[in-house]
């Protein structure tokens, strides 16, 4: 056990790999000699050399293109994307060729590639910069999507990924990389196992990154009041442990969905049908959702305040269900 | 290569010349095949010929070894048989059957052959070239001193990848051959009709890649020049660019009923057609008899007669299985394949 912030527990993790593995590299935009948009490969340059940690131009599309061409090659390439926001420019990368490749040559090849990036809002930066779209990439089949919500994750995920023979796709809060927290051996963890963050009985908050802090909240709240919620952290939004949200829903008979994503087709909707189709006879009142506001993303602190799920809107969905 | 030069009496030009001649026809024949199996229902979605720019294919793949990796687009039937995919797997891939060269996953689109280092045809237009970059990029990291050929039309040029690719590949001095195949035409818009710069090769050079016009109709000058870009490019001097000019003589694909262009225009190209051109070039040298091709053509067809009865033959995937290959097994992650 180590107490280490978020951001030293992802560049921990790609270390221990890089150490471990020749055949692994980070590439992006400003990993290098800049240390990372978030600091997260800072000093990375200096231990592994420009060769492994090499600095890449504004070009989403072809770095990322180029971590598929690499991982075919036979590397196990890292790209660091700085952003989910610039991450749309790649799409067309990651849907028709990452995502599609080992399907589309009959099982031929494998796809062995990480890509972590930021996401998330919450931090003043306007419409263009502060998108929640890994309800996006979980909608693709052929890669997977993880979501770390704690320093403990964040490396032990990020390890399990590096593992994995396929795309992998790590999507980290941007509020969350100055978080504290314990991370434990730096074993990998398993890939698709939910996490029961609070035990509860009578209300399950289902949620996932940058929300888990707020259900949290929510829960302290709520137990104030007599309600004890669950709180469960999908930490993997494909596969989804669709077991964990119904065995939670089962015992608590409510459940309030949180995702700071927009409420139209967002993942929250997915949990939402899950939740109908697995365990709509567990249910003793309708699933809630709690996601972001229909709206681009305000810069003024109290419209985006408004915008985001909150501790209170969370505790106002859930007691609206009991 | 002068074959002039060379002609006179050495056996090893006429054999080569021969085989250049045949793999021409071989991807002419096949497409022909594959257009009639087309509209008789047994090849189904698109389906883009390539007819009338075999010399592309056939003379760049002469200056690659198996070592070598090639990135394709969704026009890449005579790329796949030009590598040496058996035309059997190609014509059962076209079939959706799943004895095919992606078990019918991937259809005459995304022909793959691990084997081969064939890495696929990729149906967006430039998405291929990120790809190369990435298979170069990992070449040069593990000190191999291979090739990866990217092939490409003149269409990607309007693609912000084919600038952020070549940009990347001459920055890291990666092992790329850019082999643009400037056909005049992205689908159905000229080449003029929607690029301020028509000269490919100059695009590249603008990137400080090493690049220059080629005659796509004359399959030696296409073995010619491939042979001595690929020789750079394997000296680790970085990528370099061949803008191989050609015409197709058929639609952009079997659904395109091709109003754009001049028929006067495409009779012109037909008059540079290439297997004609090289027939009566040896014709002319004295190293191809009529006899010769006549027992070539029949050489041909008969390999076209098994590839279909081999599609014909082969099997269908059974449904129970529609979602394998998404993920990668357990059994199998140990690493990639064809590595």
């Amino acid at each position: 056990m180590a107490r280490m912030t978020y951001r030293e527990a992802v560049r921990a993790a790609m270390s221990a790999a890089m150490s471990a593995d020749p055949r692994v590299f980070l590439m992006g935009e400003d990993v290098g000699r800049y240390g990372g948009a978030f600091a997260v490969s800072l000093g990375m340059l200096e231990e592994f050399g420009p060769e492994r940690i090499r600095d890449t131009p504004l070009s989403e599309s072809t770095f990322v293109g180029a971590g598929i061409g690499a991982a075919l090659g036979g590397m196990r390439p890292i790209v660091e994307v700085m952003t989910i926001n610039f991450s749309l420019l790649a799409l067309d990368q990651v849907l028709n060729n990452a995502a599609a490749l080992r399907h589309m040559s009959g099982g031929q090849f494998s796809v062995p590639l990480v890509v972590r990036m930021a996401t998330g809002g919450g931090r003043g930066l306007a419409a263009q910069h502060s998108h929640s779209l890994e309800g996006w990439y979980a909608h693709i089949p052929g890669i997977k999507v993880l979501t770390p919500a704690t320093v403990a994750d964040a490396r032990g995920l990020l390890l399990a990924a590096l593992a994995e023979p396929d795309p992998v796709f790590v999507f980290e809060h941007a509020a969350l990389y100055s978080l504290e927290g314990e991370s434990e051996d730096g074993t990998p963890m398993e890939i698709g196992r939910a996490a029961c963050r609070r035990a509860g009985r009578d209300v399950s908050l289902l949620t996932y990154g940058g929300s888990l802090g707020k259900c949290l909240a929510a829960a302290e709240q709520l137990a104030g009041e007599g309600v004890e919620a669950e709180v469960i952290d999908l930490r993997t939004l494909r596969p989804l442990d669709t077991g964990a949200i119904v065995e939670s829903v089962s015992k608590t008979r409510h459940a309030v969905v949180v995702d700071e994503a927009w409420r139209t087709g967002s993942f929250a909707a997915e949990v939402s049908a899950v939740i109908m189709e697995q365990a709509f006879d567990e249910l003793d009142a309708p699933v809630a959702r709690v996601c972001s506001a229909e709206v681009p993303m305000p810069y003024a602190k109290h419209l985006e305040d408004a915008a985001l799920p909150q501790p209170e809107s969370i505790v106002n969905a859930a007691r609206g269900l009991l | 290569m002068s074959i002039e030069a060379k002609a006179h009496g050495e056996l090893y030009d006429k054999v080569h010349a021969h085989a250049l001649l045949k793999q021409m026809l071989l991807i002419r024949r096949f497409e022909e095949k594959s257009a009639e199996l087309y509209s008789a229902g047994r090849i189904r979605g698109f389906l883009h010929l390539y007819i009338g720019e075999e010399a592309v294919a056939v003379g760049a793949m002469q200056a690659l070894t198996a070592e070598d990796a090639i990135v394709a687009t969704y026009r890449e039937h005579g790329h796949a048989l030009a590598r040496g995919m058996p035309a059997g797997a190609v014509m059962a891939e076209m079939y959706g059957k799943a004895n095919g060269c992606s078990r019918g996953r991937g259809g005459s689109m995304h022909m793959f052959d691990a084997r081969r280092r064939f890495y696929g045809g990729y149906a967006i237009v430039a998405g291929g070239l990120p790809i190369a970059v990435g298979l170069a990029l990992a070449d040069k990291m593990q000190g191999r001193r291979r090739v990866t050929a990217c092939f490409f039309g003149e269409g990607a040029a309007a693609e912000g990848e084919f600038h952020e690719s070549l940009n990347l590949a001459a920055l890291w001095k990666l092992p790329v051959l850019f082999l643009c195949e400037n056909n005049l035409y992205a689908m159905g818009t000229a080449l003029s009709r929607s690029e301020s710069e028509t000269d490919m090769h100059l695009k590249a050079q603008s990137y400080r890649v090493p690049a220059e016009p080629v005659d796509g109709m004359d399959v030696l000058a296409v073995e010619e020049a491939t042979r001595r870009a690929a020789a750079q490019v394997r000296r680790g001097d970085g990528p370099y660019f061949l803008e191989i000019r050609t015409y197709r003589f058929r639609a952009h694909s079997m659904a395109d009923p091709d109003l754009y262009r001049a028929k006067a225009e495409i009779q012109e190209w037909k008059t540079r057609d290439p297997i004609a051109l090289f027939t009566a070039r040896l014709k002319a040298e004295g190293l191809l008899g009529g006899a010769e091709l006549e027992a070539m053509e029949a050489e041909v067809a008969n390999d076209i007669g098994w590839a279909v009865e081999e599609a014909e033959a082969g099997p269908w995937e059974p449904v129970e299985d529609l979602c394998r290959d998404v993920y990668t097994p357990a059994a199998a992650a140990s690493g990639p394949a064809g590595e």
